[in-house]
């Protein structure tokens, strides 16, 4: 037993810096997801950037991340050394969980990195365009089925409004949830469903080798390196991005955010935090300030409208 | 020949003597986590993530590659000693293993669990190595409605793991069921059973509930006894393995390899169902139907290959597709990130070095674990003459330590209690307690792919046997319920209680 110990004592000890924390970010998901890889990140560059000289994540799985959330509130109010990593499907999650805490208990700072939705189908599909997919699915909405992550998540929240900007009724789309983007790519590359969402960077290999066919992307703008139209461009007015971001705790004195939201911004200004989205292959959105504020409330109405739609917000 | 050369140069880069003591390094930390009841070998690979930003590629690739072999293995050790399963792939090997323990055959048991990881690591690695573009193949092939069938076997064959009476045995199963509902649906997104409680949205954990039931009512049970404590766990025999046990042990891991690799690499597989299939086959098989639930050595030897074997087969997807099926895997795609390697299709071509550096340091890593492992059987044994009131009360402290230590809440640790307080009652009352973290594991896939494939086909239930792999998982399980039945009714008593052991 005492090896035990030691053993993970050791690997404690590695992994967590030892103390005088300026910051504790909390994940809150499961260790390798995309909010933890965020928190890791900026971990590793406000430290290696002097930012902070430690830094210190947490994980608190749950529920979409409001599980993290609705802990943050009560344990950090007040607290300038604490920050939680959030984002698209945060917003989703609250609403389809109703969840007593939401983005309205903490304090926003800035929008960090963001994905770009894509929708393919299998390469042995006989559909080429977006326009075809939607054809199909004006002709038999149930017949169309969508493989994607979990339910009212952003993939399903990319389907449901793509079907309202097509003229489909939202309730009526077969979009099968899969739990983890492995799954999900399984099936769409085993032919077991019509097409299937996920970010650009999933399914980017598989396009590249030709084993799916990528019919959009949900930018506003094309993407440099890949050859898809928005679905703008194919006609329909659906722009989507799973951004992630950073917020302090709720109830800090306009210093203490001030501070906050300055260190963030030399985090983001940084080489280190450059070379590091180039690595992941994430987008850098950086957004701050009262713009993101008003982003944010944007995307909050247009989720839960959709959401309400699809039939999984009463 | 080609494969071959490439597998040769990745094994020369992973023997340089600094890149062995990487994987030395993975090896003891991942069998130490496996050990800690709670902690997997996801949550380790992450947190040692980023230490392992200054390593080169080859170095973090084999100790992550440890970690993950070694937390496989490092589950068995407590299953089988102290009836408490570190992962949920070990937990029908606590079953038989812990009763060869209890039977002073702790030594041998550990020695086949570690030869077996071995002997199924070795095998799975190869065929990885050189079948896994023609594996992933036909595991893509497969889609809900198989998985479903596949589901529908593993309910079927799980009636092995009941212990003596069916009837408790089912009422397991189904408070293990009717715990799996508990959580947010996977389809719809709605709540079911949570009770307004955000820490139940994500469903029960199943590591809590198995640590619970296995550990803190094995604990309580033992605080609970009266008189003198026995000395039941003390070793009697030899260490080693006889040749008997050897004679049992050999075909159990070579079923168990082939039960669990191909299960393994299935998008929607996993080890934990490799490994009550490989239990339920060796039941089946055994030619000691009577020393099954009573530490039958075959009982240890195939579940401890399956899930060997299928943490190995977990690689062919990622490595070939870039599909992560399990965390670990998730957590080693992001691994190949900080390389700048896009797992995929092209992984193969286009980084066919470290790909094949990646299978030497796993073939490297499962030498050094039974290396490792062998020669502390004697180590490990030793644990069980520490007396009891602390070998328990260490056991109740690394329990909650391991459950607090993934999902630091008070409600998890009210849960990991209350599931206790439920395993004592369960022992106390003759129910067996591995049928309800079988329900809980196999509960929630049955119904989410049941629900997918009927979602996909608008709800025509002729989905479900129309492709030939449904159609023959379906029929074999009829087939599995309806014989037995129909042998009973022509008189055949005897060749029942041959065939199904004592399970009535």
């Amino acid at each position: 037993m005492k090896h035990t110990f030691l053993g993970v004592a050791f690997a404690a000890a590695l992994a967590v810096p030892a103390f005088a924390q300026d910051y504790t970010i909390m994940a809150p998901a499961n260790p390798g997801g995309g909010w933890d890889g965020t928190a890791r990140a900026m971990q590793e560059v406000m430290q290696a950037e002097g930012i902070a000289p430690s830094v210190e994540v947490i994980n608190v799985p749950g529920a979409g991340g409001t599980v993290g959330l609705a802990q943050f509130v009560a344990d950090s109010a007040g607290d300038p050394t604490k920050l939680i990593v959030g984002g698209y499907v945060m917003v989703g999650a609250i609403l389809t969980n109703a969840s007593p805490v939401t983005l309205a208990d903490v304090t926003p700072i800035a929008r960090l990195t963001g994905d770009t939705q894509a929708i393919v189908v299998p390469a042995a599909s006989d559909i080429q365009t977006l326009g075809d997919l939607v054809e199909k699915l004006k002709a038999d909405p149930g017949a169309v089925s969508w493989a994607g992550g979990s339910a009212g998540g952003t993939d399903h929240i990319t389907v449901g409004l793509l079907a309202k900007a097509a003229g489909v009724d939202p309730t009526k789309i077969n979009y099968v949830a899969f739990s983890g983007g492995g799954e999900a790519m399984a099936a769409i590359l085993g032919n077991q469903v019509t097409a299937g969402v996920s970010s650009v960077g999933e399914f980017a290999e598989q396009v590249k080798a030709g084993t799916m066919r990528l019919l959009a992307v949900s930018s506003a703008e094309r993407m440099p390196g890949i050859d898809a139209p928005t679905i703008k461009e194919a006609g329909f007015d659906v722009v989507v991005q799973n951004w992630r971001m950073i917020a302090a705790a709720p109830g800090l004195s306009d210093e203490q955010k001030a501070k906050v939201a300055a260190d963030i911004e030399k985090l983001n200004a940084s080489a280190g935090w450059t070379s590091m989205l180039e690595t992941k292959g994430w987008a850098n959105t950086y957004l701050a300030g009262a713009a993101f504020d008003t982003q944010l409330a944007a995307d909050i109405a247009t989720t839960e409208t959709v959401l309400r739609d699809i039939g999984l917000v009463k | 020949m080609d494969s071959f050369s490439l597998l040769l140069q990745g094994l020369e880069t992973a023997l340089q003597p600094m890149i062995l003591l990487y994987a030395l390094v993975g090896v003891v930390l991942g069998t130490a986590v496996g050990v800690l009841p709670g902690i997997g070998p996801a949550l380790t690979v992450a947190l040692l993530l980023p230490v392992t930003y200054g390593l080169d590629p080859a170095g973090s690739l084999i100790m992550f590659a440890g970690i993950y072999y070694g937390g496989m293995y490092g589950g068995s050790t407590t299953s089988i000693l102290l009836n408490t399963p570190g992962e949920s792939a070990s937990i029908v090997t606590a079953i038989e293993g812990n009763q060869m323990a209890r039977q002073g055959r702790g030594g041998p048991a550990l020695a086949t669990a570690a030869i077996g990881s071995f002997v199924a690591g070795l095998i799975a690695t190869l065929l990885l190595a050189f079948l896994a573009p023609q594996v992933v193949k036909l595991a893509l092939s497969l889609g809900p409605r198989e998985y479903f069938a596949l589901m529908v076997l593993a309910f079927v064959t799980v009636s092995a793991t009941f212990g003596d009476s069916t009837l408790r045995g089912l009422t397991s199963l189904f408070i293990g069921l009717a715990l799996a509902c508990v959580g947010i649906d996977g389809l719809t997104g709605a709540a079911r059973l949570t009770f307004g409680v955000p820490q139940l949205m994500d469903g029960i954990e199943t590591t809590t509930l198995a640590v619970a039931l296995f550990a803190i009512g094995e604990a309580l049970g033992v605080a609970a006894m009266t008189g003198p404590a026995d000395r039941l766990h003390r070793v009697t025999g030899r260490v080693s393995m006889t040749a008997q046990d050897w004679k049992r042990s050999w075909k159990a891991w070579l079923r168990g390899t082939f039960i669990g690799f191909p299960i393994g690499s299935m998008p929607a597989g996993g080890a934990d169902v490799a490994s009550f299939l490989s239990y339920a086959t060796e039941r089946k098989l055994t030619k000691h139907p009577e020393e099954f639930g009573h530490g039958a050595i075959e009982g240890v030897a195939g579940p401890e290959a399956a899930n060997n074997a299928a943490a190995a087969g977990t690689l062919v997807p990622l490595l070939t597709l870039g599909l992560p099926t399990t965390a670990t895997a998730a957590i080693m795609l992001a691994g190949f990130q900080q390389f700048g390697l896009q797992p995929g299709p092209l992984l193969f071509i286009t980084n066919a070095e470290l790909v094949w550096g990646l299978i030497a340091s796993l073939l490297i890593a499962n030498v050094m674990l039974v290396v490792l492992n062998l020669p502390l059987i004697g180590l490990w044994i030793k644990l069980l003459s520490i007396p009891r009131p602390w070998l328990y009360g260490g056991i109740l402290l690394f329990a909650t330590l391991g459950t607090i230590g993934v999902n630091p809440s008070p409600i998890e640790l009210g849960m990991l209690i209350l599931f206790g307080l439920m395993g004592y009652g369960m022992r106390l009352y003759g129910y067996p307690v591995a049928p309800v973290v079988v329900g809980l594991i196999l509960g929630p896939m049955a119904e989410q792919q049941l629900r997918r494939a009927l979602s996909i086909a608008q709800g025509d239930w002729q989905t479900l046997v129309s492709t030939p792999v449904s159609a023959i998982l379906l029929t074999v399980s009829v087939l599995l319920i309806v014989v037995p039945m129909v042998l009973r009714l022509m008189g055949r008593g005897k060749v029942l209680a041959a065939v199904a052991g004592d399970t009535d």
